[in-house]
């Protein structure tokens, strides 16, 4: 169950998404973040989904592998989905009980918003399938590190997070055991309403975050023998350099941001 | 001189409540290419040891000099870790990125080696432990031994002159010993890397150059492994797992059959047949 989670798994595949320049990559990601924020027909969402279909195609990776990732969300996007539709007055009113009522607007405005959420997520995950933990991380300090001057621990902060992303796996793997060894002895993570069931995970969090501060110490230690002492004067097995097709694909998205948010 | 020298060294472990210390009065030479293992049971100090070597710590009192250079002195730091490697216990917790080759490449490129040259260096140490062709994979997709070896070539790439392994198979199976101890072997012997050997396993001392035992956070015998085998009484007494074949050997001599000095079975075989 917890191995379902494909945020932060990288993909290897040989294709022109994963050659971009991560730094192109992020850049375009955040171009069409705005892009799709200003995006107010459902129509539009068409075209962008189908743009992203596109990408994902290009990226020779699965569409299976990629939606799979988009499981975990789907709580949320349900609770959107409700909040809106019960809670945003306005239009003709559908269905009213007592002081609930279901109107036009909130409908509208519900499927709106999780359509929106959807491509998000879906868009954004493909930046960490087809990008490798260090080289995002590499290319978040690079766009960081103009901001040095002011005292940003550039960096530093990419470290951390590739150090996030390494544990990723070996945590959920640690979870799942912890897991499986809680129910072996007859905790129970199933049943029960929501307040036990988050009850019920104290078992297995409290030993995850006690390995994890141990892990956490352990990994210090063999950092400091290998004589890291922060980012300066660190270089890079992979420095990172603009290829022209970078250029090109960073063009395509202006002109197609341009395009879309004038329309 | 020797390539490490350790004289006097006591180290008290300054946030806890017991007044023993965690070593005390340790005396050792460690030469270059020497392939020196320390055994002890839990608690012996052998790992306080492993991290003065490395600089992790520092000694309460007394000295280490690393090839001639000073532990105590703040500014030798980075360069006796250069010297120095070391390799810990749990291979999950050791290992840094989410790349072999990117793991393997952390070291030097704390070190500032220009990109080219870890590229060398990198594919180099990864064909040394045997690990070539696992450049790209992620290290939770690797067995045990595997991920031991590639903290091992983590090591190797920031040219050290000595590799310090803190038990690094005790959490493994047989078959990722046997890897990480043919990695090591191999390391010494062919590469001439000075290899301090830390272990509470008796069998992986057979072929040391030099073998200590700890117990207490005092050194308790030095010697070649057959010297060393031979305390059999001395060595149970500290709670050392004795290798079935030596254990055998010392019955036998106490029932007044003469048998000469052996590390392992098949010597004993050779011996008995």
């Amino acid at each position: 169950m917890l191995k379902d989670i494909t945020i932060g798994q990288y993909i290897a595949r040989d294709s022109i998404i994963h050659a971009l320049d991560a730094r192109i990559k992020i850049m375009i990601t955040t171009i069409l973040i705005i892009a799709l924020f200003t995006i107010d027909t459902f129509m539009g969402f068409g075209l962008f989904t189908a743009f992203v279909l596109g990408v994902i195609l290009l990226s020779k990776i699965s569409i299976k592998k990629v939606l799979k990732g988009l499981k975990p969300i789907l709580i949320l996007v349900l609770f959107t989905l409700f909040i809106h539709i019960f809670l945003t007055n306005g239009g003709e009113v559908l269905w009213s009980w007592k002081f609930i009522s279901i109107e036009s607007e909130g409908v509208y405005i519900g499927f709106f918003m999780v359509s929106r959420i959807f491509i998000l997520i879906l868009f954004t995950s493909l930046l960490t399938l087809t990008t490798s933990p260090l080289q995002l991380t590499d290319g978040i300090e690079y766009i960081l590190s103009p901001l040095k001057r002011f005292g940003v621990p550039a960096s530093e902060l990419s470290m951390m997070m590739t150090i996030a992303l390494r544990f990723i796996p070996t945590l959920l793997e640690e979870a799942d055991k912890i897991m499986k060894a809680q129910q072996a002895r007859g905790a129970d993570f199933e049943s029960g309403n929501l307040i036990q069931r988050a009850k019920s995970l104290i078992p297995l969090l409290v030993p995850l975050f006690i390995s994890a501060f141990r892990r956490a110490d352990d990994l210090a230690l063999a950092m400091e023998s290998r004589c890291y002492r922060g980012g300066e004067g660190r270089t890079r097995l992979h420095e990172l350099e603009y290829k022209y097709y970078d250029f090109v694909a960073l063009g395509m998205i202006i002109i197609l941001a341009a395009a879309v948010s004038f329309y | 001189m020797s390539l490490i020298e350790i004289s006097g060294v006591d180290f008290l472990y300054q946030n806890e409540n017991s007044n023993r210390p965690a070593l005390q009065n340790i005396n050792l030479q460690i030469e270059a290419g020497d392939f020196a293992v320390i055994i002890g049971s839990n608690g012996s100090g052998k790992s306080t040891l492993a991290k003065l070597l490395n600089v992790l710590l520092t000694p309460s009192t007394g000295e280490i000099f690393v090839d001639g250079l000073n532990t105590n002195n703040p500014d030798n730091t980075w360069k006796i870790r250069q010297k120095v490697g070391m390799v810990f216990q749990n291979p999950d917790n050791q290992l840094v990125a989410s790349m072999v080759e990117d793991d393997v490449a952390f070291g030097p490129e704390n070190l500032g080696i220009p990109s080219q040259e870890i590229r060398q260096r990198v594919d180099k140490s990864l064909e040394m432990v045997g690990m070539s062709g696992f450049q790209k994979f992620a290290p939770h997709k690797l067995s045990g031994g595997q991920k031991q070896r590639v903290a091992i070539a983590g090591v190797i790439a920031m040219e050290p002159d000595c590799i310090v392994l803190d038990e690094p198979t005790a959490m493994l199976d047989p078959q990722g010993r046997k890897e990480v101890m043919e990695t090591v072997e191999y390391l010494n012997k062919e590469k001439g890397i000075t290899v301090v050997h830390i272990t509470h396993f008796m069998e992986e001392a057979v072929d040391a150059d030099k073998v200590i035992v700890m117990n207490q956070g005092e050194i308790l015998h030095k010697g070649t492994p057959k010297t060393i085998f031979r305390l059999v009484k001395q060595l149970k007494e500290i709670n050392l797992d004795i290798p079935v074949a030596v254990e055998v050997a010392e019955y036998l001599r106490q029932e007044n059959i003469n048998i000469p000095d052996i590390l392992s079975i098949d010597e004993l075989v050779e011996a008995l047949c």
